[in-house]
């Protein structure tokens, strides 16, 4: 056992200082390397990590949310379904919510106002969101004003500003009075947006789902689980996406990595004829090799994931943000939670060293199989 | 199909290794055709240097076969979320009929892989390669069940749908109903045990028999093998329940998960670990008659056998320190 050891010592002291003979080769090989670790675990880092914000953010979501459909699209459903669903067995409450979304022409982008459940606002009185306040510079006791439906002007005083902690979800926001809502929206006070269903067990949720939708025919119920569910398969489906595109990138990758290492110099060559006629055997040559190839793929892995960690959760992933969030005129300014989940490292492993390593393998036998006597005499 | 990144993963690396074990067997047809170690032509010499090649392949596709293995789990156990009904791996992998065979299919291949590299192991110790032919002849019987495992795998992924409604790891492995699973499910504790211990009780038995004298050898190898069964029935049985604290959870895999510490992924290597040195020690009795590996075969077999009694010490301590540790009983101790 230490006989073997002491062998791979002594192997692994010989790969270094052939690594350091070659230094330009190698170097390119580590900057590609480490460039499409990157690129890769950016992707990967960045989905993980809007999923994760979005299941933070679902976490407070209503359990069930019920809407009534009109032609096939939403529509203000009657209060009076309320009563009807408050009867169902199972169910500990069912309340009406008030929201809307205003086109601001002044800065172009959409507003979600809402009526708060908790607090209660004074009429005339908003408080809007940290992105609102942000960007058309308005602060408390400041006036805003809104175009009605009717095309009738109505003006508010700014009560507060959102903390910017919750900025993710209410960048956009504007809460007001039930009253003013639906002044501004020309809703009548039997009508709401949507009704939110409490149940007393959440394991009893599908069932009731299916007893609303099977007592009013016209509403859609939709349970939290379902929301995370697509949350979910659309982010691992973006980043599925990306991986797809960077396949290429893979690709151009392996071929790079099978061309340098199997671009034998005259050098390198006469190197290993030399070693084998001092008596190296080519299972020696073989493991040579491959310590060269596991000590450039540890140094490019870890920097590409070092890097990679930097990008997302540091630069708040400014080369990917545009493509992988969606797009909107108040995006909140917004930090990523940093993690680091050894299955998102395994994962990128499997997608990067792996194929790097099965590609040099044949390469590095051939040039273990030189033959001492032809590489000398030449 | 999902678009997972693993799932890429997956299948990109069960193609490399296909494709790398296929290119491998290639070589090991023209050595069964053509091996002739008294010959010195070009093409022997040719052929000697390809064994360099193919034992590379296969010692790399051993560890990337494992590290697959439980990336396959880990996935399937990531994407339960997807599916109604599923609460972990168990639920993702019975989506369609192609999850369970490619995790069979999964620890075979590796099982397999593993003992390759032990006959090369022994075969390359001296220098007339006694077992060259044989080792290919196996080799080929592998790469067929490796490009089946991709195949499968493939299958399974490309016919995962989001909206499939399965079955989670309660109903599954739930003692009433009459499935393969439940059957195993439900055994009973006490018989379970019993088996457990004597299962574990012959193969030291019968290991430190061959260790110290050399003999019962092929005893030991197929009481490692049955024990090694016997495990997996008594992890889902009732191992799993002392794990979880709970009566009626049978999953295997919940296992590998934070809220137990990792501790399956010990439990599960140390497992395989066992099982692969201790086949490995029959696998390589029928070589014993050959002259030139009468000095190294014993000792290769008796290092495998002290690997294999190891592995399985661990495995087993863990789960008896675990049976005695916890408040929680099925009504026995852990002594029956």
């Amino acid at each position: 056992m230490a006989v073997w050891i002491e062998k791979q010592r002594m192997i692994l002291d010989f790969t270094l200082s052939s690594l350091m003979r070659r230094k330009g080769k190698n170097i390119s090989l580590l900057l590609v390397y480490t460039l499409v670790v990157f690129i890769l675990g950016s992707a990967m880092f960045f989905t993980q990590a809007m999923k994760k914000e979005a299941a933070l953010i679902l976490k407070d979501a209503p359990e069930m949310v019920v809407q009534r459909l009109l032609q096939g699209r939403y529509a203000p459903i009657p209060m009076g379904y309320l009563e009807k669903i408050r009867k169902i067995r199972g169910v500990i409450s069912a309340e009406a919510r008030l929201w809307g979304y205003l086109y601001d022409s002044a800065l172009g982008a959409n507003y979600t106002l809402m009526v708060s459940r908790n607090t209660t606002i004074p009429p005339e009185t908003i408080i809007i969101g940290h992105g609102i306040s942000r960007s058309r510079r308005i602060y408390p006791r400041d006036m805003m004003a809104f175009r009605a439906y009717n095309g009738a002007i109505h003006t508010f005083v700014v009560q507060d500003v959102l903390s910017s902690e919750s900025e993710l979800v209410s960048s956009d926001l504007i809460l007001l009075s039930e009253a003013d809502y639906r002044v501004l929206f020309g809703l009548s006070a039997e009508q709401a947006t949507d009704l939110v269903v409490t149940v007393r067990n959440p394991k009893e949720l599908i069932t009731i789902a299916n007893k609303i939708s099977e007592l009013l025919p016209d509403t859609r119920p939709i349970i939290r689980d379902e929301m995370v569910r697509t949350y979910d398969s659309v982010f691992d489906w973006r980043g599925g996406i990306v991986v797809v595109l960077l396949m290429m990138a893979i690709l151009a990758f392996v071929i790079f990595a099978w061309e340098k290492a199997s671009g034998l110099s005259a050098e390198e060559r006469r190197e290993i004829g030399i070693l084998k006629a001092i008596g190296w055997e080519t299972g020696d040559v073989i493991t040579v090799r491959g310590y060269e190839g596991l000590l450039v793929s540890f140094f490019s892995f870890s920097l590409g994931i070092l890097l990679a960690y930097a990008h997302i959760f540091f630069s708040s992933a400014f080369l990917f943000a545009p493509a992988l969030k969606g797009w909107s005129v108040l995006y909140p300014a917004f930090r990523l939670t940093p993690f680091l989940d050894p299955y998102q490292i395994a994962v990128l492993f499997f997608l990067t060293v792996v194929p790097y390593t099965i590609t040099t393998i044949v390469p590095s036998w051939r040039a273990a199989i030189v033959d001492p006597d032809s590489v000398m005499r030449t | 199909m999902i678009l997972h990144p693993a799932i890429i993963a997956l299948i990109l690396v069960s193609l490399l290794i296909s494709g790398m074990v296929l290119y491998a067997s290639f070589f090991g047809i023209r050595i069964i055709r053509r091996w002739d170690i008294q010959s010195g032509s070009e093409e022997q010499l040719a052929l000697e240097r390809s064994t360099y090649l193919i034992s590379t392949i296969l010692s790399y596709v051993l560890v990337f076969q494992i590290g697959s293995l439980f990336l396959y789990i880990y996935t399937a156990d990531n994407l339960h979320r997807l599916f109604v009904g599923a609460m972990c791996a168990a639920g993702t992998l019975n989506v369609n009929p192609y999850g369970y065979p490619t995790f069979l299919l999964k620890i075979l291949n590796f099982i397999l892989a593993g003992l390759w590299l032990i006959i090369n192991y022994t075969d390359n110790q001296v220098f007339d390669y006694p077992l060259i032919k044989k080792k290919y002849a196996l080799l080929l019987f592998i790469a067929p069940l490796m490009v089946t495992e991709s195949v499968m795998q493939t299958l399974y992924f490309l016919g995962l749908k989001g909206d499939v409604i399965t079955s989670c790891c309660g109903s599954l492995f739930s003692t009433e109903r009459s499935s393969v699973s439940s059957e195993i499910a439900s055994v009973p504790v006490r018989a379970g045990m019993a088996g457990f211990y004597s299962g574990l009780a012959l193969t030291f038995f019968l290991g430190i028999v061959y260790w110290t004298r050399g003999k019962l050898g092929r005893l030991f190898s197929l009481a490692s093998g049955v024990f090694f069964l016997v495990s997996c029935v008594s992890l889902i049985s009732f191992l799993s329940l002392y794990f979880y604290e709970l009566p009626t959870h049978h999953c295997p895999f919940c296992i590998l998960q934070r809220e137990y510490g990792y501790i399956g992924y010990l439990l599960y290597g140390t497992l395989l670990v066992g099982v692969v040195s201790g086949l490995g020690v029959g696998v390589l009795m029928p070589f014993k008659g050959i002259k030139s590996l009468s000095r190294s075969l014993p000792m290769i077999q008796k290092r495998l056998t002290l690997i294999c009694l190891v592995a399985y010490l661990i495995f087993a301590g863990i789960s008896i320190y675990r049976l005695m540790s916890t408040d929680f009983t099925l009504g026995v101790s852990f002594l029956f």
